[in-house]
């Protein structure tokens, strides 16, 4: 790898950045690669290469003296700036890092850097020694499945889609993460952006596409910056284009930026606004890898699925069945927040439980006892059972979903009302106004919530608020409004006391 | 740059919609898409002026109407309530003389919520424009209103 100096910075705050910038001018060979992938806890986060010592939770008044130590003076700064020292499990080196391996570890922007750490030799070997039915294989057999939320078999989807007749087919990348809590496909779009790039590339090999997209938030400008490098370089190498690495195979990438909308990252709406239509779900069946894209055979997979597909094409399926579970095979990227003590993001087995999760990764609550968890974004439920696994049937068998695996911890001091609050203005804003009952459903329970939260309503309210999200689930159109029985029922369920000491009556 | 030169830099597929509608807001100075602009488009793409604004007026990152010179997004996530997103929204209303979705008397600010901006991690998060700013507290707030202003005031 790369000997020059450079400085990787995780940071979601400008203050720190431009001081940081400020701060190193004149030093010779030391350059800031910015961006949230560094995967690491606790918000801002440097990593110092070559060496790649780290340090978490940077203020900006402590930037002069990691530059002046550590940048000038070569000497480690020796103390961590969140007050307490990272418990040793969620160090990287202690996660199990399969899609985050190079994350914060290789310059982003850099393909030889890629290359020279093994990357696209997956993509070598699915062309040069496997037919497109074996990748298929392949996938079906390590057991992957999607990381987008529903959890459905990946191999089986990309046969469905192989199987399909039409004039050409198309894969996506579902880059639209908006789901409250998750950030793990951006990190690995800023931090590895080639990795997904070859997780398409082996995908539409797989199905026999020719067209591949990635449809990427449009708010993640660092993200859409590396990919549109990264897709450029690709084609430099011919990693992408005609004729493949002199195999035959022809593929393109296209990057679209969303324009905003929470309902766009739903296959058929992510289809729609791709087509230059308004983002509203199309009717399923047929689903896309029967009629998607210009109706075409369509085959769209998270950025974390397709991250998966290079580690376990080169390594086989055997090797990813040794992490996680027997239902849910290899890692899961979770993100841990709320009150704990640490919060961010790690790679880890599927199937850890809630307990890990909240105490050896997330290091304890930061105040007061654990009462709950939102597991799955705002379309997931509470749980307040420590020891559920957190893997798709773990999760389900508590009656939640294991969704995006964002994990919000609430301590018993923490405002659960407010929290519910926040999700049923977020479904009402995202609803897309197609269906009546998503519509009308989210304006109302909001409009109950906020009497609740500001503690004028009736236990009639929580009643007829509850039964509409439970209507809101068997009658509309698509995901979104069906997703709002399942926070609203447990949160009852786990929360009632707090809700009921709000009601009048 | 003119509209036209904006169009002249992608092919007139129904797919490039999106990406055409983001970049021609990007250089307009009083940041939305107008009639005109939303025409144009149209044309170009042979698709009719009520899709193009169906889709303009859909997407939460696409404006139709004038706005203030920064917009200010607060995260209303899960996450952020948590931590007290409540606080920072009513920190800025104060700051600021104006209620969510008002622009300032002086047209310098526009406030907004906004779903999930996936940086969790430093909750509670708001963006001005395509700034981040994580960890908000009342004081670092104000701080950061009053580098918007005196950028303006220079």
């Amino acid at each position: 790898m790369s000997s020059r100096r450079y400085v990787l910075l995780g940071v979601a705050d400008d203050g720190v950045f431009s001081r940081l910038k400020a701060e190193i001018e004149g030093l010779p060979n030391v350059e800031v690669i910015r961006g949230l992938s560094i995967g690491d806890f606790d918000g801002v986060s440097l990593a110092v290469f070559p060496t790649g010592v780290r340090y978490s939770g940077v203020p900006v008044s402590e930037v002069p003296t990691i530059v002046k130590k550590h940048l000038e003076g070569d000497k480690t700064v020796d103390q961590r700036f969140n007050g307490s020292a990272l418990p040793s499990t969620i160090l990287p080196s202690r996660q199990k890092r399969i899609v985050l391996e190079r994350v914060g570890v290789i310059d982003p922007e850099s393909i030889d850097e890629y290359i020279e750490s093994g990357g696209y030799e997956a993509l070598k070997k699915a062309l040069n020694e496997m037919s497109p039915a074996d990748v298929i294989e392949e996938v079906k057999a390590s057991g992957l499945r999607g990381r987008g939320g529903a959890g459905f078999p990946t191999g089986l989807k990309w046969e469905f889609t192989a199987k399909s007749e039409g004039k050409m087919r198309f894969v996506i990348a579902n880059a639209d993460e908006s789901e409250p809590g998750t950030f793990k496909d951006r990190v690995i779009e800023e931090g590895d952006p080639h990795r997904l790039i070859e997780g398409v590339l082996i995908a539409g090999y797989a199905v026999g596409a020719s067209q591949g997209y990635i449809f990427v938030r449009g708010e993640h400008s660092l993200a859409i910056e590396r990919l549109k490098k990264a897709i450029a370089d690709a084609k430099e190498r011919s990693f992408i284009g005609e004729n493949i690495l002199d195999t035959g195979f022809s593929f393109d990438i296209r990057l679209v930026p969303s324009a905003g909308g929470y309902i766009c990252g739903e296959e058929t709406a992510l289809i729609e606004a791709l087509e230059g239509k308004r983002g509203q779900p199309r009717p399923k069946p047929p689903y896309p890898p029967q009629k998607g894209l210009w109706n075409q055979p369509t085959l769209v997979n998270n950025v974390e699925t397709l991250a998966n597909v290079p580690s376990i094409i080169m390594k086989g399926a055997n090797w990813y069945r040794s992490f996680g579970t027997e239902s849910s095979p290899g890692t899961k990227v979770y993100s841990v927040l709320g009150n704990t003590v640490h919060t961010g993001l790690f790679e880890a087995p599927m199937g850890i439980t809630l307990r890990e999760l909240v105490f050896d990764y997330g290091g304890g609550l930061k105040d007061g006892e654990f009462r709950a968890a939102l597991v799955g974004g705002a379309a997931g439920g509470f749980i307040a059972d420590l020891d559920t696994k957190l893997d798709f049937e773990g999760v389900k068998e508590k009656g939640g979903m294991l969704g995006s695996g964002a994990v919000l911890v609430l301590s018993d001091k923490a405002d659960a009302i407010g929290v519910l609050l926040s999700i049923a203005r977020f479904f009402k804003r995202e609803s897309c106004g197609k269906c009546v009952p998503c519509r009308v459903g989210t304006q109302i329970i909001t409009d109950i919530m906020t009497r609740v939260y500001n503690g004028n309503c009736t236990r009639k309210d929580l009643d007829v608020m509850l039964d509409i999200a439970y209507n809101m689930k068997l009658t509309s159109f698509c995901p979104l409004g069906q997703s709002v029985h399942l926070p609203v029922k447990t949160a009852l369920e786990i929360f009632r006391a707090d809700f009921e000491s709000r009601c009048g009556d | 740059m003119s509209i036209d030169n904006v169009l002249k830099k992608f092919e007139p597929l129904p797919e490039n919609l999106l990406p055409i509608l983001k970049e021609v807001q990007e250089t307009r100075p009083e940041g939305y898409l107008t009639p005109d602009d939303l025409r144009k488009v149209a044309k170009y793409l042979h698709m009719s002026y009520a899709r193009v604004y169906g889709v303009a007026s859909y997407c939460s990152a696409l404006r139709v109407v004038p706005k203030g010179m920064h917009i200010i997004q607060v995260c209303d996530s899960p996450a952020c309530q948590l931590m007290g997103a409540t606080t920072v929204l009513e920190e800025l209303k104060s700051l600021l003389g104006i209620s969510e979705g008002e622009t300032t008397p002086d047209g310098l600010f526009t406030l907004e919520t906004t779903s999930c901006l996936g940086v969790c991690g430093v909750a509670p998060a708001m963006v001005v424009d395509e700034d981040v700013w994580g960890n908000l507290t009342p004081d670092k707030i104000r701080q950061i209103i009053e580098s918007y202003r005196e950028e303006e005031t220079r």
